[in-house]
């Protein structure tokens, strides 16, 4: 037990770091572009030396490295002062392995490719106003017309749509058979006509989502992955993917910081570390925070031996990010009654606490709401039996609905 | 990166799970419960032919100078057992404190006979309420005699050997002594506490010889180190027991039906048990740090020993809570094993100190290690 590289480990990481910091973009590369094109920028440098999307084999421009070289990697990008490529991370995450699945050897040719470069940014279109944590009960309707589909409905939740050059979804292509065997899945292009994009205000003021409105969009249907009805099994691909791609988050907004506020800010005169209540709410985050951590180094060690990490990894969203609420609703509270002020000039630590008080709440739904990840360990982990569902085995038509 | 068990540390883990499955089911367990102590003897011997109690004692005392992984493995089990042994005072704290402290003269003298458990020994500490310091202790050693009461000591009606925190004139106020319990000029009795298949004892000290161990004056920041080392090995124990109290809540609620369905359909259990499961694996992943601190006496074993032991607490004391829950009105009657956890989990919880002392332990020594 111990927490070296291997010598294999090492030798990948020494090459990394040396591209790494070799190639970094400078202030004079980045100077006049906004988020996206420094993005953009860093993407396609790194895709075309061969050190974007390193998993994916050579031919779909990956390097064909392995899941711990990727661990490697990431580890060292976080070094390098590196613009921010968080916009592709739908697209590489989730849109990525399932066209690898299901897409044919032509399509993966060419959409992967600029997958990888940062060239094309695709979005997920899967949830929908009545089809939330019950994602399969989704109503967007998708008609056959010959070689096409025609497509009717809205979406919803939608990450990056309003950047966006594809996007994947799921539709109900039949609504006379049960729910979950009534859907398709397909990819299409976002700048179809037909296609309608609004932003949603979130709480914290910030759009990061959008509305997303289908009025007669024509899909061809060699856009189609898997076959007519099989939609759902599609999706689990993506899903599986998407779990494990949304992380804790908080924005900084961790374990080290709230210590650092903790020694900053008196509690009756004396420094508030040094207050007991304080001192075992610290600790109580701290060690859910290692625990979470020193899972990860079990995962990676699965990895690096070439296994598949176990489901102890699924619950890295359920711990961190109500960890997080917490941690930050704490702070809040710490600094007394300019709590409430909420700017980097005037708020203690750059407002880190607020913001993260204020884009938590999101955090715990996205991708499987904190209950839905209970019921995800529960069943897939634990075995536990699944509850009665009242719209199994009666066509989709016929399940009941509510407001 | 290697965070995981060696396949011979895996293979260890099969054979002493295997080994307690056999010699340390349930009923074992309840047997000791019932006959209000003290230890399972028979077991012990075995135990102590498996070489378990001689696992980190040195080759030269007659030990088999494995690693504190292995040690860590043989913990995980016997709390996923909750065997009724003094095993955690005679390994954890009394073997350790010899090894960290003695002389050459008191290890030829102790580990040999520690190792093949022929001899069972114990930490004494706690005199009555409230957390031990320095500033409390009544416990006085003049001219090698020793007067005082320590209570509760665990194993203490039966072990051979204490060592005992007592009071000092010098350095960090308390030295630590040697006492051969077996003395007449010792009283000891066994104590009622919360988990009978574990023994306790008041004992009383009227002048019976005591042997300095280590430095006069030094014996109180030796405390706070053992504790460091036994925290470790008291969490895998810990979440030994969490796992056990998990599996034990999801095979009833798998097999109690109402309203027509298992139990564990229904979200309200389910939630329950994933709450468990995502503590237990917290914890646990704790433990391994804990556990690599330990085994290779690295600067971060302060702040991993008490990650480990408040993830660890946390983890059994919810496990065992809601493993009765579970449970429903069965889970609260004697004829069920429900209580060994929950009687279990807080004799842990609270034997090397609570849950609250070694939170602010934690953020003491994460202080330390940011000032240094």
């Amino acid at each position: 037990m111990d927490f070296n590289d291997s010598k294999e480990e090492a030798t990948f990481r020494n090459e990394a770091r040396e591209w790494l910091v070799a190639n970094a973009p400078t202030a004079a590369d980045l100077n006049g572009l906004d988020d996206m094109g420094q993005a953009k920028l860093w993407q396609k440098r790194k895709a075309d030396a061969g050190w974007a999307c390193i998993r994916w084999p050579k031919e779909y421009g990956g390097r064909g490295a392995n899941a711990m070289e990727q661990v490697i990697l990431s580890q060292e990008e976080a070094k390098v002062k590196a613009p921010n490529t968080g916009f592709f991370s739908i697209g590489q995450g989730m849109a990525a392995p399932t066209m690898m699945t299901w897409a044919s050897e032509d399509q993966k040719k060419q959409y992967l490719p600029k997958l990888a470069s940062g060239e094309n940014i695709w979005c997920q279109l899967f949830s929908e106003p009545a089809g939330g944590s019950d994602l399969a009960a989704l109503r967007t309707r998708g008609v056959r017309d010959g070689d096409e589909w025609v497509v009717n409905g809205q979406k919803i939740w939608t990450s990056g749509a309003q950047y966006s050059d594809f996007g994947i979804l799921v539709l109900r292509t039949d609504p006379n058979v049960a729910k979950h065997q009534g859907l398709s899945y397909f990819f299409l292009d976002m700048k179809s006509p037909g296609v309608e994009i609004k932003p949603i205000k979130q709480i914290s003021g910030a759009s990061g989502f959008n509305e997303v409105y289908f009025t007669d969009v024509r899909i061809p249907d060699a856009q189609r992955l898997g076959e007519v009805g099989q939609g759902w099994q599609v999706a689990l691909t993506t899903l599986m993917n998407e779990r494990a791609s949304i992380g804790g988050g908080g924005g900084g907004a961790g374990f080290e910081q709230i210590m650092k506020l903790a020694q900053r800010l008196n509690i009756d005169d004396k420094p508030a570390i040094e207050d007991k209540q304080v001192r075992a709410n610290l600790a109580n985050w701290y060690v859910r925070q290692s625990g979470l951590k020193y899972t990860g180094y079990r995962s990676m060690t699965a990895l690096s031996r070439g296994e598949i990490p176990g489901p102890e990894n699924s619950i890295g969203k359920l711990v961190g990010a109500p960890l997080t609420q917490d941690l930050a609703s704490f702070a809040i509270d710490l600094m007394d009654q300019a709590g409430i002020l909420w700017s980097p000039e005037s708020a203690e630590l750059e407002d880190i606490f607020q913001s993260a008080y204020m884009s938590i709440p999101g955090l715990r739904i996205a991708g499987g709401t904190d209950e839905i990840m209970a019921n995800i360990i529960a069943e897939r982990v634990l075995g536990l039996p699944q509850d009665v569902r009242v719209d199994k085995g009666i066509p989709f038509s016929e399940v009941p609905t509510g407001n | 990166m290697n965070f995981e068990f060696s396949e011979e540390q895996n293979l260890l883990r099969e054979q002493t799970r295997g080994f307690l499955k056999d010699f340390c089911s349930p009923k074992v367990v309840r047997a000791s419960l019932e006959a209000n102590g003290p230890f399972n003897q028979e077991l012990w011997r075995k135990v102590a032919e498996m070489g378990w109690t001689s696992t980190v004692i040195p080759e030269e005392y007659d030990g088999l100078g494995l690693s504190y992984l292995e040690l860590s493995v043989i913990a995980d089990e016997l709390g996923r057992a909750m065997a009724p042994l003094p095993f955690s005072s005679s390994v954890y704290l009394a073997t350790e404190a010899i090894l960290a402290q003695g002389s050459k003269a008191q290890k030829e003298a102790w580990l040999p006979r520690l190792a093949s458990g022929e001899l069972i020994a114990t930490f004494a500490m706690a005199e009555n309420h409230g957390q031990v310091s320095p500033k409390n202790l009544t416990t006085t050693v003049t001219n090698d005699k020793i007067h005082g009461t320590k209570t509760p000591v665990p194993d203490g009606d039966y072990a051979d050997l204490a060592i005992v925190v007592a009071q000092s004139s010098k350095g960090d106020g308390a030295s630590w002594y040697l006492v051969d319990l077996t003395q007449s000029e010792i009283q000891r009795a066994q104590v009622r506490t919360l988990d009978p298949s574990r023994s306790h004892a008041q004992i009383d000290f009227n002048g019976a010889s005591a042997e300095l161990m280590g430095t006069d004056g030094g014996g109180w920041t030796a405390t706070q180190n053992l504790l460091n080392r036994a925290a470790v090995l008291f969490a895998w124990e810990q979440v030994g027991g969490s796992d056990a109290a998990l599996e034990m809540a999801k095979e009833y609620a798998l097999g109690r039906y109402a309203f027509g369905r298992p139990i564990a359909s229904y979200q309200a259990i389910k939630h329950k048990l994933a709450e468990m499961y995502v503590r237990n694996t917290l914890a646990r992943s704790n433990c391994y740090y804990g556990a690599w601190a330990l085994n290779t006496n690295a600067s971060e074993l302060p702040i991993a020993a008490a990650t480990a032991r408040v993830s660890a607490i946390q983890a059994y004391y919810f496990a065992a809570k809601e493993n009765i829950q579970t449970h429903g009105g069965m889970g609260f009657t004697w004829e069920f094993d429900c209580q060994f956890h929950y009687r279990r989990s807080k004799i842990l919880a609270v034997n090397v100190g609570s849950e609250r002392q070694w939170q602010d332990k934690l953020i003491t020594a994460i202080e330390q290690t940011s000032a240094a």
